[in-house]
């Protein structure tokens, strides 16, 4: 069964359609690539499969679960991580904390127990740091652990953000334009850390415009163009349809 | 470790503070004065968890401590229930109260939010002038002294371990709450509701929450005031109240346990100490809130805090 279902996903703003009846599955374990070009629609799709916003039509499922009518955080509850284009980090916490944060869903929320500070949370806290710490080495932050996270490059910042994603152990991660902005050397990086967390069992979706790293770790990939589906494949299939070499490359090349 | 020599290594001075200040206290009106300060103290350590920790705004937190304060009033006088217990009902019925009201209000952003706690503090302002039979109207009531066992508890310097000890139970909790996940929680849905709704927090039960601790804690003060000065009046509902409250946490730093100690005891002691800032106390407040959004975004503590970390690398 396919971990995550969307069907004749749909958004309208106003009278422009951001998704235009988009349907695609993501088989659990592969890397599933989303790309096309700028305001195609990604980061709407992203923001749909995950309840910050509601589809004017369509159904999402996880696990065959309708999610429809779920929050974003009770889509987290179910598995569900990402991270944001434009970031959305806690700037008012350290970098550890932020990952920290992460591990949320792994926590006891009592208010009187967190009050008294009773041992059971004081000891969730330390674990919940030492996950942390041990995940901020595994994306390369370890020399920023304690550092205010407005102190933080933004090539750290991508990764924390990845970093506090993987804290909450989640089956299906969508990863939004994670090497925008890096050098060839992070991207490369980036590319091999992708790898890492799905030979780890995790579910990718990636939107990225660094074509050569979509081309390296997708297992399938789909194209958007003007909120419409316009292809999707494996990374073969994708490079030899005309509609996409159209989009991408302009009505001559075609 | 920083964080905990921070978090428990100002405890500790707190607490040190609190046992040798009456060393140097010459007199009454000092130590009186000092039982504001610590009073204060619990509202602002309330308030700044949902202000400074959480990103919300209140402006009608006395309207809480008022309702603490008329609570033991009340039901002590009236259906001479024991103080103690008194007070924990009025925490009881403030909490109920804050907690009906967060969820519609708590919606609210900036602006709406504040328009909408600065309604809820006048109405119960208003509530308390005009429901005489109960409260007794503007004249104020008197308050029964509080009894802890068999405890009277009257001397001046007896309200100084009482008020201290309390206070320093409400930095204890703050600190422990900071330092959980629910704090965490609470900090990160400051920094990026979507991000934190996005880690599985309930942003809106969280928020709610907060707001309820907030009440609480004011309203607990709130009683304790009113059976330490023996008479309370509707101006300690007063929208001007609230707004000393915000001014408190504000100067001495959001996201500042310690910071809210500070901010209450400047702004408590500094009106009594000049003459003159009584008169033109309001003015004055307003001027500190300004001054202290421009010069010194973070408030006292954190920026001290941050000069001395830069100074010892
Ligand atoms: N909140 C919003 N309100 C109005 N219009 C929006 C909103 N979010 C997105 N849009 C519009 O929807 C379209 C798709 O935007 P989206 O951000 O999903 O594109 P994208 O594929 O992620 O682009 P990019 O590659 O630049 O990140 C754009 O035309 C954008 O202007
Ligand atoms: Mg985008």
């Amino acid at each position: 069964m396919s971990l995550l279902k969307v069907e004749g996903l749909t958004k309208e703003f106003g009278g422009v359609r951001a998704v235009a009846d988009v349907s695609f599955a993501v088989e659990p374990g592969t890397i599933h690539s989303v790309i096309g070009p700028n305001g195609a629609g990604k980061t709407t799709l992203f923001n749909l499969v995950t309840g910050v916003y509601t589809p004017t039509a369509g159904t999402v499922t996880l696990d065959g679960r309708d999610l429809t009518a779920l929050s974003t955080a009770a889509r987290a509850k179910l598995g569900m991580q990402r991270t944001f284009q434009n970031l959305q980090i806690f700037f008012n916490m350290t970098a550890i904390e932020n990952v920290m944060v992460g591990r949320y869903l792994h926590l006891g929320t009592g208010l009187v127990a967190s009050l008294l500070g009773l041992p059971k949370i004081r000891r969730e806290t330390r674990l919940a740091r030492e996950k942390a710490a041990e995940l901020m080495h595994r994306v390369g932050l370890e020399k920023w652990l304690d550092a205010d996270a407005d102190a933080m490059p933004y090539g750290a910042l991508k990764r924390l953000e990845i970093a506090r994603a993987l804290a909450a152990e989640p089956k299906l991660l969508l990863l939004d334009e994670p090497a925008a902005g890096l050098n060839p050397k992070e991207t490369v990086e980036i590319d091999e850390l992708i790898r890492e967390i799905a030979r780890g069992g995790v579910t990718v979706v990636l939107v990225e415009h660094d074509m050569k790293l979509v081309m390296n770790v997708s297992d399938r990939i789909l194209v958007l163009d003007y909120g419409r589906k316009l292809a999707e494949g494996t990374a073969e299939e994708v490079r030899r349809n005309p509609d996409v070499i159209k989009a991408y490359l302009g009505e001559g090349a075609a | 470790m920083r964080g905990f020599l921070g978090r428990w290594g100002g405890f500790l001075v707190l607490t040190a503070v609190v046992l040798l200040l009456p060393l140097i206290l010459p007199n009454r009106f000092y130590f009186d004065m000092a039982v504001k300060v610590w009073l204060n103290a619990i509202v602002c350590v309330g308030l700044n968890l949902l202000i400074g920790y959480a990103g919300q705004i209140s402006l009608g937190h006395a309207g809480f401590f008022a309702l603490g304060a008329y609570a033991s009033a009340i039901l002590t006088r009236r259906f001479e229930i024991p103080g103690l217990v008194a007070m924990l009902m009025g925490a009881a019925g403030v909490g109920l109260l804050a907690f009906l009201v967060a969820r519609p209000i708590l919606k609210l952003k900036g602006h709406y939010l504040a328009m909408a706690t600065l309604g809820l503090g006048i109405i119960v302002a208003i509530v308390i002038n005009r429901e005489i039979w109960l409260t007794g109207g503007p004249d104020g009531v008197r308050v029964p002294a509080l009894f802890i066992g068999d405890w009277r508890v009257s001397r001046i310097e007896d309200w100084y371990w009482v008020a201290g000890g309390a206070m320093l139970l409400a930095v204890w909790l703050a600190l422990n709450l900071i330092d959980s996940g629910v704090g965490r929680a609470l900090r990160a849905l400051h920094g990026s509701e979507v991000a934190a709704a996005t880690a599985g927090v309930d942003t809106v039960r969280d928020k709610a929450m907060v707001f309820v601790v907030s009440a609480v804690f004011a309203s607990i003060a709130g009683s304790l005031f009113a059976h330490a000065e023996r008479f309370i009046t509707p101006q300690e509902a007063g929208f001007l109240r609230s707004i000393e409250f915000v001014t408190m946490v504000v100067l001495g730093g959001m996201a500042s346990t310690f910071g809210a100690v500070v901010g209450a005891a400047l702004l408590t002691v500094l009106p009594q100490a000049v003459a003159e800032f009584q008169d033109y106390k309001h003015l004055a407040f307003g001027a500190i809130l300004i001054a202290t959004m421009i010069f010194l975004p973070k408030g006292l503590v954190p920026s001290l805090a941050e000069l001395f970390r830069r100074r010892r690398p």
